[in-house]
């Protein structure tokens, strides 16, 4: 096994899983604390890579991630915008602007599909620079996603438990209840999508420089990724107090990558990773359900034993009976 | 205090099933009332505590509260001096956060500066809501980090009644909001609701399908039927008047038979 996972592998897998803990956390808060699908998390965290890759190969590395969390707050704004004042279905919303994401995405890029990022600077090689030391320059990606995830995890926890994280979390728990107590749902699902979204596209940001490139493609199947980060997080880790959860998310999307790591040492062509990663999800989600079942037959096949082993014995029993007469 | 000119509602407008749910009702409350409303199903007093508590907009008519007009105020904000409780003792709290979290959402009501959002729950406020629980005598004062959803329908009721007095409403509706729970603790939720009126002076309209409790309860009654005020008793008149000769009033006035079974239920109970 320890030939099996090799050290680069585990880097690689909780410096990407970390990256991509960002967009669960983005879907933890539309999905499990709104209540809300936010279906535009593939074209936002391809914005957010755009943005950056963009302002990036421009010179300005700090400013692209502050630009990739500004254009995925606006992304969130407007898929929040269609649902609470148009009236447009949660679902649909986001899929309207993940539609009309893409020519805007491409728009960044200036109508290219991919940007590459040469010879810049980019956060990782400003934070690699800091020491010369061979042990810096091979684990300080890592160490520098590791800090950002944990710093936006905190502070997630942290705003959580304010006043207004609260207000938040009631509007997807009970919007009546969020209603008579005079907070607006309508401008809660405003907050908290602008929030999910701006993560979403830090981590796209995070992702051009990590890769020094951008593809328009790149955010394909990112829902899924996310979803399944997030549903393996809350399988293990539960969902009762807000800290925990916040870390079993940032656990479940390390996970994923692990499990797509030892699919990627098991030959599993690259062809086929959408179709594991979907398989990831199906079952992560069904798996407490389908324990569920096994219980239940395992119990009713027990009891029916029970039952005709006791109608056996009654029956012998009436025999007996008989005979005495 | 509470000032209703001429409010009318029709639902499904111009199709087959359009239903005039209120029709140019009109009522006035004193500062202080305690009213009890009676009618039959589909008599529209939800419509008209629906109207008053803006979960939609009237068709015409004018509300007016403490003397402010509040026709069009959206209904989160006059959630901010209206407090309501509806039947269904689930839909007043938030399941799957705490006691302590719940009553935070409540406290909000007093008017907090923008600046305050991000602050969090303080100590003088978890003190403030553990005296105030402990006046339910539920034990919930010492289950505040329990989320609500393990209560079992009364104790949310009654924390649903505490959120939403919490910080004192200028009205107070409550949509049968005994109805939904067993008769000990009904009779419970109903003695809190009592006490809490009446020490905090809170103006308070009530629908209830028992009839010795609509004359027992409070200082006026009103029979409401076809989306209108058919009946408004008070003083005197009210505190002489029995159960049967209310019924009596009802067929009288409504033009038709009590056929509603659970008010029949209700006062055969209670006699």
């Amino acid at each position: 096994m320890a030939g099996f996972l090799t050290a680069g592998i585990v880097q690689t897998a909780l410096e990407i899983g970390l990256i991509y803990s960002l967009v669960a956390l983005s879907l933890f808060i539309s999905f499990s604390i709104l209540d809300i699908c936010d279906l535009s998390t593939d074209g936002c965290y391809t914005l957010g890579c755009a943005a950056a890759a963009v302002i990036t190969v421009a010179g300005h590395p700090i400013l692209a991630i502050f630009a990739a969390v500004g254009a995925g707050i606006c992304s969130g704004f407007v898929t929040a915008i269609l649902q609470t004042r148009f009236g447009v279905p949660s679902i649909l919303a986001g899929i309207i602007v993940n539609t009309g994401l893409y020519t805007v995405n491409l728009a960044v890029m200036g109508f290219s599909s991919n940007v590459a990022i040469f010879n810049k600077d980019t956060i990782f090689t400003m934070f690699a620079g800091l020491s010369g030391s061979e042990f810096w320059q091979e684990w300080s990606p890592l160490f520098l996603i590791l800090i950002i995830s944990c710093a936006i995890a905190l502070i997630l926890w942290w705003f959580m438990g304010t006043t207004l994280g609260l207000a938040i979390r009631a509007t997807g728990d009970s919007p009546a209840m969020v209603r008579s107590s005079s907070i607006n749902p309508a401008g809660m699902i405003i907050v908290g999508l602008c929030l999910g979204n701006a993560l979403t596209g830090l981590a796209g940001a995070l992702t051009a420089q990590y890769n020094k490139s951008c593809d328009i493609n790149l955010g394909t199947g990112m829902v899924t990724i996310a979803l399944a980060s997030l549903i393996i997080g809350e399988t293990l880790f539960g969902k009762r107090v807000m800290l925990r959860r916040i870390i079993g998310v940032l656990a479940g999307a390390c996970l994923y990558r692990f499990i797509i790591s030892l699919a990627l040492r098991l030959n599993v062509p690259t062809e086929a990773f959408k179709l594991v990663s979907a398989l990831i999800v199906a079952v992560a989600i069904a798996a407490p359900r389908a324990k569920e079942l096994i219980v239940y037959s395992q119990k009713k096949r027990a009891a029916m034993k029970l039952r005709r082993s006791q109608a056996g014995r009654e029956a012998a029993g009436h025999a007996e009976d008989h005979r005495d007469i | 205090m509470l000032k209703i000119t001429g409010i009318s509602k029709t639902f499904n407008a111009g199709t087959i099933n359009e239903k005039k749910a209120l029709s140019r009702l009109s009522l006035e409350l004193a500062d202080g009332d305690f009213v009890t409303v009676v009618g039959s199903n589909g008599a529209g007093k939800s419509t008209l505590f629906n109207a008053i508590s803006g979960s939609f907009l009237t068709d015409e008519g004018l509300i007016e509260l403490d003397g402010r007009d509040i026709t069009f105020e959206p209904e989160h904000k006059r959630s901010r001096y209206i407090g309501r409780l509806f039947q269904d003792p689930l839909m007043g709290t938030a399941p799957h956060m705490s006691i302590e979290e719940n009553l935070a959402i409540a406290y909000l009501r007093t008017s907090k500066k923008s600046g305050q959002i991000f602050s969090r729950i303080s100590k003088k406020e978890k003190d403030l809501f553990r005296e105030r629980l402990s006046l339910l005598g539920m034990g919930l004062e010492d289950r505040m980090k329990n989320p609500v959803g393990l209560l079992s329908g009364g104790q949310r009721q009654a924390l649903t009644l505490l959120m939403a007095t919490l910080v004192t409403p200028k009205l107070l509706l409550l949509d049968e909001h005994t109805a939904a729970l067993d008769p000990g603790t009904a009779a419970k939720v109903l003695e809190l609701t009592k006490n809490i009126v009446q020490e905090q002076h809170i103006t308070c309209l009530m629908v209830t399908h028992n009839m010795h409790q609509a004359l027992d309860l409070g200082n006026r009654t009103l029979m409401m039927d076809s989306g209108r005020i058919v009946f408004d008793v008070s003083g005197e008149e009210r505190s002489r008047m029995t159960v049967d000769e209310l019924l009596a009033r009802f067929a009288e006035k409504a033009g038709q038979k009590l056929d509603n079974d659970r008010i029949l239920l209700s006062t055969e109970q209670n006699d």
